[in-house]
């Protein structure tokens, strides 16, 4: 194709994202448009598939049968997710196995909080709470995105997310109302994932590269700044019915803004994390490598069985 | 050994009956009946389902969107398919 071919059919493919049409997987799109939404889907995957790993810590040592159930299927639908996701990035013609891969050597990045450790059960109502919730405000713009096939996934995800926020709130308002000690472990849950919730939403505007270029493809709809403010506008609240405190001292009502105003955001803590020296990286990428590899028999015996199978059938036929 | 991944399936699902199968999505297994088990839990947690179709990706014939002129255009001037086409006095009811 010539420069100019190209040129022209970039000029349709813009006009038909800004006229709201969907692209789907053989549709023409531009190679930018295809390798920022490999990067950005399989991302959003891989932070399903390791997310599963803080909380998977604690489904054995829930305190009630009730408990357990519901994070057992939290976290199966963290899995769930993460398989929709890698569906819909497979769509853009790469295979799972390049993207596992992507993940394993570190080339691909995942999301910063999941380097957090969990280290008491209120944990467990945090992240469900601001995790969780950071995520939903993150996610519902992207049910509207260009590209079909993320757009029908992320719609799925949205629906299944509201429990996992729910199931997360309801473990702080127990402990909220229990002793002074359940209390003050609600606190302190709260204390260490205020911080890493708000950074989960993305460096600032001014420091966001892909912001001008995701926006025109609708792989963003609000810029991060946004997302972090309606996060916050919508959380304050919910840790007064608690009873909370929220660990930050600048954070006050902004009659004039409608707005919470809030404190500086430590930008050196999270470029950290991101670079692979939070406090959880290597843990948590050695038990995502060991988990694929400790599985490689089971899935080649699968294999082997599947094709003596397929031979039998074949050998009756004729 | 050479390396065999599991291969892509495509994954129909009923989701009462008197609807037709739609397809929900995809996803890796070693044979058709692991894809039912496994389109089972990844793609009916919350009752979506009474009815699963899975078959394997490389089974699917699909158009080219290149294609679609010649294929979807020419239905665009066949005006006189469609009822409101033709011209009735408004005394005949019930048509």
């Amino acid at each position: 194709m010539s420069e100019k071919e190209v040129k022209s059919l970039e000029e349709i493919f813009e006009a038909r994202i800004a006229r709201d049409e969907k692209i789907e997987p053989k549709d023409w799109m531009p190679e930018k448009y295809r390798k920022t939404h490999i990067r950005q889907i399989s991302q959003h995957a891989h932070s399903e598939i390791v997310g599963m790993l803080p909380e998977g810590n604690w489904i054995t040592r829930a305190p009630s049968l009730r408990r357990k159930a519901a994070l057992l299927a939290k976290v199966q639908d963290e899995a769930g997710h993460g398989l929709y996701l890698y569906a819909a990035c497979e769509t853009l013609g790469v295979s799972r196995d390049e993207l596992y891969e992507q993940l394993h050597t570190g080339k691909a990045k995942y999301s910063s909080i999941f380097n957090y450790p969990t280290v008491t059960w209120a944990d467990m109502g945090a992240i469900g709470w601001l995790v969780d919730g950071a995520a939903i405000i993150n996610q519902v713009p992207l049910c509207n995105t260009s590209f079909g096939p993320y757009a029908r996934a992320m719609v799925r995800v949205c629906k299944e997310e509201s429990f996992h926020q729910r199931q997360g709130y309801e473990i702080m308002l127990t402990l909220c109302k229990g002793t002074p000690e359940q209390k003050e472990m609600a606190q302190d849950a709260l204390n260490r994932w205020w911080w890493p919730s708000l950074m989960m939403l993305g460096p600032t505007d001014a420091e966001s590269v892909h912001t001008e270029q995701s926006m025109k493809w609708k792989l963003k709809r609000k810029t991060n700044d946004e997302l972090r403010q309606q996060f916050i506008d919508q959380t304050v609240p919910q840790a007064d019915i608690l009873g909370l405190t929220i660990p930050d001292p600048d954070l006050k009502w902004n009659e004039e803004t409608g707005h919470y105003d809030f404190g500086e955001i430590d930008w050196d803590e999270f470029w950290q994390v991101v670079k692979g020296h939070g406090p959880c990286n290597k843990e948590r990428m050695k038990a995502r490598v060991d988990a694929w590899e400790n599985g490689a028999w089971v899935r080649d015996a699968a294999m082997a069985y599947a094709e003596k199978q397929e031979g039998k059938k074949l050998k009756d036929v004729g | 050994m050479t390396k065999k991944n599991w291969p892509l399936w495509e994954v129909f699902v009923r989701s009462k009956n008197g609807l037709e199968h739609r397809h929900f999505g995809s996803l890796h297994a070693a044979d058709a009946e692991m894809a039912l088990e496994n389109a089972r839990d990844v793609y009916t947690r919350r009752n979506e389902g009474v009815s699963i179709w899975v078959v394997e990706s490389k089974h699917i014939t699909a158009s080219n969107p290149e294609d679609n002129g010649e294929l979807f255009e020419p239905a665009q001037d066949k005006v006189y398919r469609h009822p409101t086409f033709y011209d009735l006095p408004d005394e005949v009811k019930h048509m």
